[in-house]
């Protein structure tokens, strides 16, 4: 309860700085005004294009959404693959691990070269990039699942099989879970980046369009929108994680 | 009195790494245990003792030598015989029926049979009221309460048990050796426990087995002709106890 307090006050202490800021700006004009617009302006900026939030917003999640879907339905299979056979990981783990470090945008233009203008290359661009996050988080569950489970699974007449779905599986959910987290956190930042350079509607794609018109309010607007959709959509994700999960430990408060 | 040889160890030996430079964790045990025996198995740490439990559960594969139980030779883990191990092991994802319900299960065992089987423990270990909870809103005890019931769901020959209650608090730890000699003699069960617990292993065992330092042998068997419920403080006890402890200790001089 007091750490609610605490972390409401400090976002309202930052909209108030923020707010001073611009009103500061706007009577000092060390920049012009419109460069730092006020907190309200911004909201007049977002009430001005209202009829085009929507669309953008279904569009972009739709985006994320197919994105996410190719790449947690890929990385948890493959994370699986290699995190309970030797054999699978031997033969998948290095080319991932190669592909691994380099910074997914760098491969945009080749996706765009690739797969065009159109949906196909942001949404398999958002599925390369939040792919790799869930692989190896799924990976990792599996493959250190603890041991200890698995032998009483085992003990108890499991098969190997019985064992992995029944056992192995459902211990690395944890795991599993917060790789699915951090993927659509990365689906979310290739998703603005992908807009930004190739699209025609979106909220990234606003932001751009804002900027040929020079509307800082707008692009203001567009920022704090992604914000928004981007916290709600972590806030469901945390829900279903705590009641999938709700059998386990909490971990002591430090 | 039934002398049935259920569990037979003959020559078995367990090798690490590769062969001469390896190293030799276990070396010709041959031990035999009688259906519905208690056997605990007393050595100084590292001596193997948990080891040697690992191969009777099939865990890892003996190195030389065999073990069969009731004649057959094990291969691999087996519903035969059920394992409680130091930590509780539960699966937290699971309520405590869940857990126990897991063997029969897997087992194709019929779901009405297992309601039974699953009811019939809860009673067995006290806990039917908390046949919905999960292992996490369970103390110590209780958990490893469950595992013992879940060990017991598959109706094994044999229960085999890695130190289940060193980590549990002096008071519980008695509670549960209480517990555990009432299930023995509800269900007949043989078992193998694993101790390094001098007192404890003279207040279940009807044999205590008492290893020696790596590498692991049975440095000797001492019977425990004393009547159950068994008191600490008589003199008889203290005996037995001395001769246990005499065993260990002369074991311990020699690393």
């Amino acid at each position: 309860m007091r750490d609610m307090i605490i972390r409401t006050l400090s976002l309202l202490a930052f909209l108030a700085t923020w707010w001073l800021l611009a009103l500061v700006n706007a009577s000092v004009q060390w920049v012009p005004a419109v460069m730092i617009p006020t907190p309200p302006q911004v909201l007049e900026a977002g009430w001005d294009i209202r009829e085009l939030v929507p669309g953008d917003i279904a569009i972009s999640l739709m985006r994320v959404f197919e994105g996410f879907l190719i790449a947690a339905v890929l990385g948890v299979l493959l994370g699986c693959l290699s995190g309970s056979s030797r054999f699978a990981e031997n033969i998948i783990d290095p080319v991932l691990e190669v592909l691994r470090p380099i910074p997914p945008l760098a491969f945009l233009p080749i996706f765009i070269i690739w797969f065009g203008l159109g949906e196909a290359s942001k949404v398999l661009m958002i599925a390369f990039s939040a792919f790799f996050i869930i692989y190896v988080n799924t990976y990792q569950g599996v493959r250190y699942a603890d041991p200890l489970l698995m032998r009483a699974a085992l003990s108890l007449g499991a098969s190997k099989r019985q064992a992995f779905f029944g056992i192995g599986l459902p211990s690395a959910m944890p795991e599993i879970f917060t790789g699915l987290r951090l993927g659509i956190g990365m689906a979310f930042f290739v998703l603005v980046a992908a807009e930004l350079i190739a699209a025609d509607s979106g909220m990234g794609f606003r932001i751009q369009e804002a900027r040929w018109q020079f509307r800082v309010d707008r692009m203001f607007f567009g920022a704090a929108l992604i914000g928004m959709i981007g916290f709600i959509l972590f806030a469901v994700l945390k829900f279903a994680e705590s009641k999938l999960l709700a059998w386990k430990p909490r971990r002591e408060a430090h | 009195m039934n002398t049935k040889t259920t569990l037979v160890a003959d020559n078995v030996s367990l090798r690490y790494g590769s062969k001469g430079s390896g190293v030799t964790a276990i070396e010709n045990i041959s031990l035999d245990v009688n259906e519905g025996e208690f056997v605990t198995i007393v050595g100084p740490s590292g001596c193997g003792k948990s080891s040697f439990l690992s191969m009777v559960a099939g865990f890892v594969p003996v190195s030389g030598g065999r073990i069969t139980l009731d004649g057959k030779p094990l291969s691999g883990p087996g519903s035969d015989r059920g394992v409680v191990f130091q930590e509780h092991a539960l699966f937290p994802w699971m309520s405590v029926r869940q857990n126990i319900a897991f063997g029969p299960r897997v087992n194709k065992v019929p779901a009405r049979e297992i309601e039974k089987r699953v009811d019939e423990l809860l009673e067995l270990i006290g806990l039917t009221r908390f046949r919905d909870s999960w292992p996490k809103e369970l103390s110590g005890g209780m958990k490893q309460r469950v595992a013992i019931a879940r060990a017991l769901a598959n109706r094994p020959k044999m229960l085999l048990m890695d130190e289940p209650f060193a980590a549990l608090d002096a008071q519980t730890r008695r509670f549960l050796q209480d517990e555990l000699l009432r299930i023995w003699q509800t269900t007949k069960t043989t078992i193998l426990f694993i101790t390094h617990g001098i007192d404890e292993s003279v207040l279940l065992a009807d044999r205590v087995v008492v290893m020696t330092a790596r590498p692991g042998r049975i440095k000797t068997i001492i019977p425990v002709p004393l009547p159950r419920p068994r008191d600490e403080n008589t003199p008889e006890f203290t005996r037995v106890r001395k001769q246990v402890s005499d065993a260990l200790l002369s074991e311990l001089k020699m690393v």
